[in-house]
């Protein structure tokens, strides 16, 4: 019960970091565009991660 | 749980929030602890935010929990995510919450305790918390659009480009006012400065570390960052004591404004992962962090405020900044009541993450109502400190005099006791060299921050608690300096791309090198003069910032007092319309003030025409005659830019008006831009615990 919700707490913050962007991506990827024919092969990790990073700050991101 | 049971419950809320508040409302003792704000502050959150803000989303919004968000339809797996609530609640907290809640209140603490505080609880409640509710939810209903799209979908062509050029000004006032705090907050401090310096390294080595060596590993680089960032807090100290090293970092404002201005340009032109990024991450980090620790001690420590409720600067004459109480504290305070900025993030960026439409009372007005609460802290830090020394602290030179003695006395003759000896012991005791006319908050805050983590967590760290507070600052005031420049970049470069092809494409180097260089000329400008101001430049930059943001503020609950009567909820448009007319009236006093006073400290034409005489008599010393010229020049300009914030305001009202007459008469105006119902199929039980 409790190791359960200190996971969760783990998965939480990991996902609000973006630790696991990748993994997101993907479970994402195999769910919804690996069963096709024409599929592409998923990004590796550092590909993604790269177009992830750039992505991310195309607009405003921060506040004063 | 039983009605009557929540019915006593919620009323002991209300008694001991109006308990609370009369009682920091009505003290006119020596002192009150900060506890009476805390609890104040907590009742009336949690009575605004279960009755109000949900009367908005039940009864105005409507917030329907089947219908499919944009996050689920348009789900991507990269920008588009349905996500926990918590998770969203803290992206969306994180990119809200800036310095600018911690400098705001410092500064109105000129006025005294009271009114900053009822300001930054009236304003978050019924203002600040709403705009971006309601902004949030409309942008979730029209697929995670930006404000100004919103703008110009549902208003028109001329409130969209309003939104757009203020945006961008905003931005520019707004980096040049955080440069000059940071500045002021490292000018012939060897230790600030080193440590503020060490913290571009870190973010690089960071940066190498996520983007090649362990790629996407972020949560593991983060750990390594924040620990080398408080490393370089302790080696700050060391260079501090270091004879020969102390020297290569002990610089003059005009140097260290240079400096950033370089580093500006750099990280605007520079790929994100390598500085912007990285250096996010270690902000963000430690900014939860430092706010977590001061809540905490604040509860430890209970400690009392010193400031006055009211000081007499309400009369106008106040040594930070010039104008009186009203309307001037509604535009010093602006993050931690009501900031349209945050328009920005509620729309565009959160929506594309929200999975269900219920957490949008949670995220929008509860992330806001979190923000106030730190604006409420920065307040408590600011005002715990003994009246004389904030003012000392905070007083630029230019007001009460360059040497110590006369600053004492200046200070003594407004009735706060401070004498020279104890500010040379606070300085000894925070490892500085001085603290007079230190002007822009961060020091002031930061020996607040030091002697409340020094009694909480030990007094023989003072130095090091006042150090790791200006780090603190620096740090994320640094990011938002990054990140402002490059949405600059990319705003100017979407716009000049209507013009040339070429200069529109964000990857094409001469025009980023281009458009980056203009931002940076931009506020680069601003924060050199406000460098070279011998009254400090904050009593000129944050009123116009303060301004600029309200502006964009009233921007956003135009379009959504727009959208609200186009839905025909036209009994239900007060809750934005109220705050509107607050905003414009308090915006409009201060720009019409700022502009046509007759006092110099405040009507900007009228310190130009006053320096200009003098000039002309030849009453300025050789040394000020030489840079007279520009000064004048930039009291000029800043009553144009003010007078152009306003008009841009009215523009936009006058539109939505037209737009809601239009309406309201049976004409036709433009539909609404709300996208179809689709019945939600997520399961949402993982995204909800």
């Amino acid at each position: 019960m409790m190791l359960n919700k200190l996971k969760n707490a783990w998965q939480n913050i990991r996902q609000l970091s973006g630790d696991d962007a990748y993994e997101r991506y993907l479970a994402h990827h195999n769910e919804f565009h690996a069963d096709k024919n024409d599929a592409e092969p998923p990004l590796s990790r550092e590909a993604f991660f790269k177009e992830w990073q750039t992505s991310k700050w195309k607009g405003v991101k921060r506040c004063c | 749980m039983h009605k009557n049971l929540k019915l006593i419950i919620w009323l002991t809320v209300g008694i001991l929030g109006i308990f609370a508040l009369s009682t920091i409302a009505l003290n006119r003792g020596e002192s009150i602890n900060a506890l009476w704000l805390i609890t104040a502050a907590i009742c009336i959150y949690a009575i605004a935010y279960r009755f109000y803000a949900a009367w908005i989303a039940a009864k105005v919004l409507v917030t329907d929990e089947t219908r499919a968000t944009p996050a689920e339809r348009l789900d991507n797996g990269r920008d588009f995510i349905p996500t926990n609530k918590w998770v969203v609640f803290g992206h969306h907290f994180a990119a809200i919450a800036g310095p600018g809640p911690l400098v705001g209140p410092t500064l109105a603490a000129q006025f005294g305790y009271l009114p900053g505080t009822l300001w930054i609880l009236i304003g978050a409640v019924l203002g600040g918390a709403v705009q971006d509710m309601v902004t949030l939810f409309f942008s979730t209903r029209r697929d995670g659009r930006s404000l100004g799209q919103m703008a110009r979908d549902e208003i028109g062509v001329i409130g969209g480009t309003a939104a757009l050029v203020g945006t961008f000004l905003i931005m520019i006032i707004l980096i040049a006012v955080l440069g000059l705090v940071v500045v002021n907050a490292m000018k012939h401090s060897p230790w600030a400065t080193s440590t503020v310096a060490a913290t571009i390294p870190i973010a690089m080595i960071i940066g190498f570390y996520m983007r090649t060596i362990r790629p996407g590993r972020v949560l593991e680089a983060s750990a390594i960052g924040v620990a080398l960032l408080l490393f370089s807090v302790v080696a700050g100290g060391w260079i501090n004591h270091h004879e020969t090293l102390r020297v290569y970092f002990d610089y003059d404002g005009l140097p260290l404004a240079f400096a950033i201005i370089a580093y500006g340009f750099a990280a605007a032109v520079l790929p994100v992962w390598l500085l912007l990024a990285p250096r996010d991450y270690l902000s963000t980090y430690m900014k939860l962090g430092t706010i977590c620790l001061l809540a905490v001690a604040i509860f430890i420590l209970r400690p009392n405020i010193h400031m006055p409720a009211i000081t007499q600067f309400v009369d106008g004459t106040g040594p930070i900044f010039g104008g009186k109480l009203f309307p001037f504290v509604f535009i010093t305070i602006a993050c931690g009541a009501i900031s349209g900025f945050h328009a920005l993030i509620a729309s565009g960026t959160t929506p594309k993450l929200l999975a269900n439409e219920r957490d949008i009372r949670m995220i929008g007005y509860g992330a806001m109502l979190l923000e106030s609460f730190v604006a409420i802290m920065a307040m408590i830090a600011a005002t715990v400190l003994e009246p004389g020394v904030f003012f000392a602290i905070n007083s630029p030179a230019g007001v009460v005099g360059k040497e110590a003695i006369d600053a004492v006395a200046k200070i003594n003759s407004w009735g706060f006791a401070v004498t020279v000896e104890q500010m040379n012991q606070l300085a000894k005791d925070m490892g500085e060299s001085s603290l007079f006319a230190r002007t822009g908050g961060a020091p002031s805050l930061a020996v607040g921050m030091a002697s409340i983590f020094g009694s909480a967590f030990g007094k023989n760290l003072l130095a090091l608690w006042y150090h790791f507070a200006i780090m603190f600052e620096a740090i994320f005031i640094l990011t938002t300096l990054d990140a402002g420049t490059r949405v600059g970049r990319f705003m100017l470069q979407d716009m000049l791309g209507n013009f040339n092809k070429k200069l529109g494409e964000t990857s094409y180097m001469p025009s980023v090198i281009f458009t980056s260089a203009i931002v940076v000329a931009g506020w680069g400008y601003f924060l050199y003069i406000g460098v070279i101001d011998p009254n400090g430049g904050v009593n000129i930059l944050w009123p116009l910032f303060g301004i600029a943001n309200q502006m964009l503020a009233a921007i956003a609950l135009c379009v959504a007092t727009g959208i609200l009567v186009k839905n025909g909820k036209l009994k239900y448009a007060w809750i934005t319309a109220l705050p509107l007319t607050w905003l414009v009236v308090v915006t409009t006093t201060a720009a019409w003030q700022k502009i046509f006073s007759a006092d110099i400290r405040i009507g900007f034409f009228a310190a130009a025409n006053d320096l200009s005489a003098k000039l002309a008599a030849g009453l300025i010393p050789a040394d000020k005659a030489l840079i007279a010229p520009k000064l004048i020049f930039n009291q000029q300009l800043d009553a144009y830019l003010t007078l152009f914030f306003v008009a841009v305001l009215w523009i936009v009202i006058a539109d939505m008006l037209w737009v809601c007459a239009k309406h309201l008469g049976g004409k036709s105006v433009l539909p609404t831009s709300e996208t179809a119902h689709v019945m939600t199929s997520l399961n949402d039980e993982w995204v909800r615990d």
